[in-house]
């Protein structure tokens, strides 16, 4: 076996028999999964108790029109509307006080809807549509054409927006901008969280392997490059590991969580829904249209494209940030002192995830574009663009332009490297790196 | 036969001089003393040899060739700041660190079952790094550096945090591996162990060479002509030595006497055989300590 991968080996092996990383694996999805139930859950939450609205009605027009349901039940009280208001403070018999002063059809602001606490929107959107449905009835028949009704319902239309890409080749997609909205935050977020934590774990084990003055034990059979390296390719390799850990076991958990909650998930309805989806003639209502549309833009996507270069800019950006950590490492004493040097480092990034989030709102712009070829910010941004489809010329030449800069950084970082790990008890300035550099 | 030639190296950093043409030749089957001050240059010649630092001008040259990082390999380094990883288990970890020195993982398990058995600490194969003293820890890193039967050895400052019973277990092992064809240099502060183990040396201040050459000659060499005399009677100071001091002790006389003469042993020892019984006589030869503090204290 290699130097290297005896070295690779042993960073990789370490990291992923440590108890922390094996919780975390498996934890994270867990609670990530945990976290959708709920929210599904809390929404499927019907408040089953039958709310009680009183309602004065002082044109007596409306008793047949306010019909209840199995939510909302409507009791005509008659009386001053002070008096129920007064009755109710005590015995909380109704949830709100609906108030018909006069007929509608004239004057619609006739009506007021009285409630100790603030009432929620389907109430209020529940009675607005029974009463507007009725008067509409009403001025329609006050014009006296025969089977007017019937031809208005006839003409009722419900306008379905779709958007679809073209591309190049003359394959339709069916798109949402939200959806690639949604995938290009995930993607180039989970690509900000790992450079920084696993960068950080690249310097604090160059740190560690310089205070436990283990360094200088290894350097003496292997050169400082290859322990440099053998350390950035392990952690790499951890880092992938628990990306794919990650999916495998978040698409495990939606799967058997959705069976064992019996959510409608299953390859069955999928499949249906996206059939509906490509017979245009088959438009029927009974998807709400805005699902559809999302899962056959979920369809739309290509997969294979997102997740290739989701590993291509996370090794080439990890890659990137990684040497420069591991020179931070190399360059200080003990780990509180990583700070100074680290900061430089950081600012980048935390600048690509700000103009990630704002290329998201403009992906063709300027700003979009220069951020996805910039090697320090391209890895995030051009995850955030990659779903509104980029041209091909510009991911290749990204990614050509990232791959020569973290073979530059490399480069340099292994300079400082080879200096910094021998160096003791000597504050390090950034005129002595620039020194170490050219040396 | 010499194995190791360091010629004329000169090592400058920021501000300083570490080495300013420094030259010694180790023959070969001997144990080297790298002697000298904190900050005298010992650590970065070391790491020189290894091939760890370049030297700005001069030459190492390992069997009367320049020394190459692929030689290196087949040294075996044992570096002053020298530590191992925490969180390893100690097993583990010294096989890692001998498959870094290029042994396979099945000469490596012979070889430590064998040394792990020779010093007494099979039962710390299992144990993690930060459950042993700094010495239990030096001694697993001794054995990891001996680990691969190199030829030659380079120890800096081997015997710094090992207790008297261990230093002198060390001190063992260093002169069975030379009994064994090994060839060893080592730095130290402890003159004794260089009294012991070193048959040369090299004494290192201020990034050059003062003194080097054979123990027994050096010490020779700094004779200050004092020697111990044991006798029944008391013995009078004459033209031929000068009597330093003089003790009664259970009836034996011990004096302490300076020789004046240029002539031989033998010489004075019949002016003292006229004047008395000798019962014992013997040169006084300074120490190595003596040497060290004379030459670096000058």
């Amino acid at each position: 076996m290699s130097k290297i991968s005896l070295i690779i080996k042993r960073e990789y092996t370490t990291r992923v028999m440590k108890k922390s990383f094996i919780l975390l694996t498996f934890l994270t999805p867990v609670l990530f999964a945990g976290m959708m139930a709920l929210i599904v859950w809390l929404g499927g939450i019907k408040d089953d108790k039958v709310k009680t609205i009183a309602v004065i009605d002082n044109t007596h027009l409306y008793s047949k029109v306010l019909k209840s349901n199995e939510i909302y039940s409507f009791q005509f009280v008659d009386g001053s509307i002070d008096n129920v208001k007064k009755q109710n403070s005590t015995s909380k018999e109704f949830t709100a006080l609906l108030y018909i002063t006069g007929n509608l059809k004239s004057n619609p602001n006739a009506v007021t809807l009285y409630s100790e606490k603030q009432v929620n929107m389907e109430l209020k959107s529940y009675i607005t549509g029974l009463l507007n449905k009725y008067i509409e009835e009403q001025k329609l028949a006050d014009y006296n054409i025969p089977n007017l009704k019937e031809m208005v319902e006839k003409s009722r239309t419900n306008i379905d927006l779709k958007t679809i890409k073209w591309g190049e080749n003359g394959n339709d997609k069916v798109g949402s901008a939200e959806l690639a909205l949604v995938i290009g935050m995930i993607t180039a977020f989970i690509i900000y969280m790992f450079i920084v934590i696993y960068g950080a774990q690249v310097m604090t084990g160059v740190v560690q392997e310089k205070t436990n003055r283990i360094v200088e034990v290894i350097i003496s059979s292997v050169k400082p490059f290859e322990l440099m390296m053998g350390k950035i390719i392990g952690i790499a390799m951890v880092g992938l590991t628990q990306f794919l850990m990650w999916v495998i076991l978040t698409a495990v958990i939606t799967t058997v969580g959705s069976a064992v909650l019996g959510l409608n998930m299953d390859v069955n309805s999928l499949q249906q829904m996206q059939q509906v989806g490509v017979h245009p003639s088959l438009q029927t209502q009974a998807m709400p249209s805005e699902m559809q549309n999302l899962f056959i833009a979920l369809n739309g996507l290509n997969y294979v494209q997102i997740i290739g270069l989701f590993i291509v800019y996370f090794l080439g950006g990890y890659l990137l940030y990684a040497s420069l950590f591991a020179a931070v490492g190399s360059a200080v004493d003990n780990e509180t002192d990583t700070q100074q040097f680290s900061l430089p480092i950081m600012l980048p990034i935390i600048f690509a995830i700000y103009a990630g989030i704002f290329s998201a709102q403009n992906p063709d712009g300027p700003l979009a574009f220069w951020c996805s070829m910039i090697p320090f910010t391209s890895p995030i941004v051009m995850m955030v663009r990659l779903p509104f489809d980029v041209p091909v010329w510009q991911i290749v030449l990204s990614i050509s332009i990232l791959i020569l800069s973290f073979v530059g950084t490399t480069w340099m970082a292994a300079k400082i490297y080879r200096t910094g790990i021998l160096m003791y008890g000597k504050k390090v300035t950034w005129k002595e790196l620039w020194k170490w550099l050219r040396y | 036969m010499i194995l190791l030639e360091v010629e004329n190296v000169v090592k400058q950093f920021a501000g300083h001089r570490a080495l300013d043409g420094v030259s010694l030749t180790v023959p070969e089957n001997t144990v080297y003393g790298l002697l000298g001050p904190n900050g005298a240059g010992k650590t970065t010649l070391i790491r020189i040899i290894n091939c760890i630092t370049a030297p700005d001008s001069g030459e190492v040259r390992l069997n009367g060739k320049r020394i190459t990082s692929e030689d290196v390999r087949h040294i075996g380094y044992l570096p002053e700041e020298r530590g191992l990883y925490k969180k390893m288990k100690v097993g583990e970890q010294a096989l890692y660190l001998a498959q870094l020195r290029g042994m396979t993982k099945h000469d490596a398990l012979k070889a430590l079952k064998y040394w792990f058995e020779k010093f007494e600490i099979q039962a710390w194969w299992d144990k993690k790094v930060e459950e042993l003293s700094k010495g239990m820890a030096q001694k697993v890193q001794f054995i990891t550096t001996i680990l691969h039967d190199p030829k030659l050895l380079i120890f800096d400052e081997p015997f710094s945090g090992f207790d008297p019973v261990n230093a002198d277990l060390l001190k063992r092992e260093i002169l069975e591996l030379r009994d064994n064809g090994a060839t060893i240099i080592f730095s130290t502060h402890n003159m004794s162990t260089v009294e012991d183990l070193c048959e040369n040396i090299s004494l290192v201040d201020r990034a050059k060479i003062v003194l080097q050459g054979n123990v027994a000659e050096i010490r020779n060499s700094h004779a200050t002509k004092t020697y111990i005399v044991r006798s029944q009677s008391p013995i009078l100071g004459n033209e031929y030595f000068d009597l330093l001091s003089q003790s009664t002790k259970n009836g034996l006389v011990e004096s302490t006497i300076k020789k004046q003469i240029s002539g031989g042993n033998n010489l004075l020892l019949n002016e003292i055989i006229k004047q008395t019984e000798v019962l014992g006589f013997e040169e006084l030869l300074p120490s190595m300590n003596d040497i060290f503090i004379e030459t670096v204290g000058k």
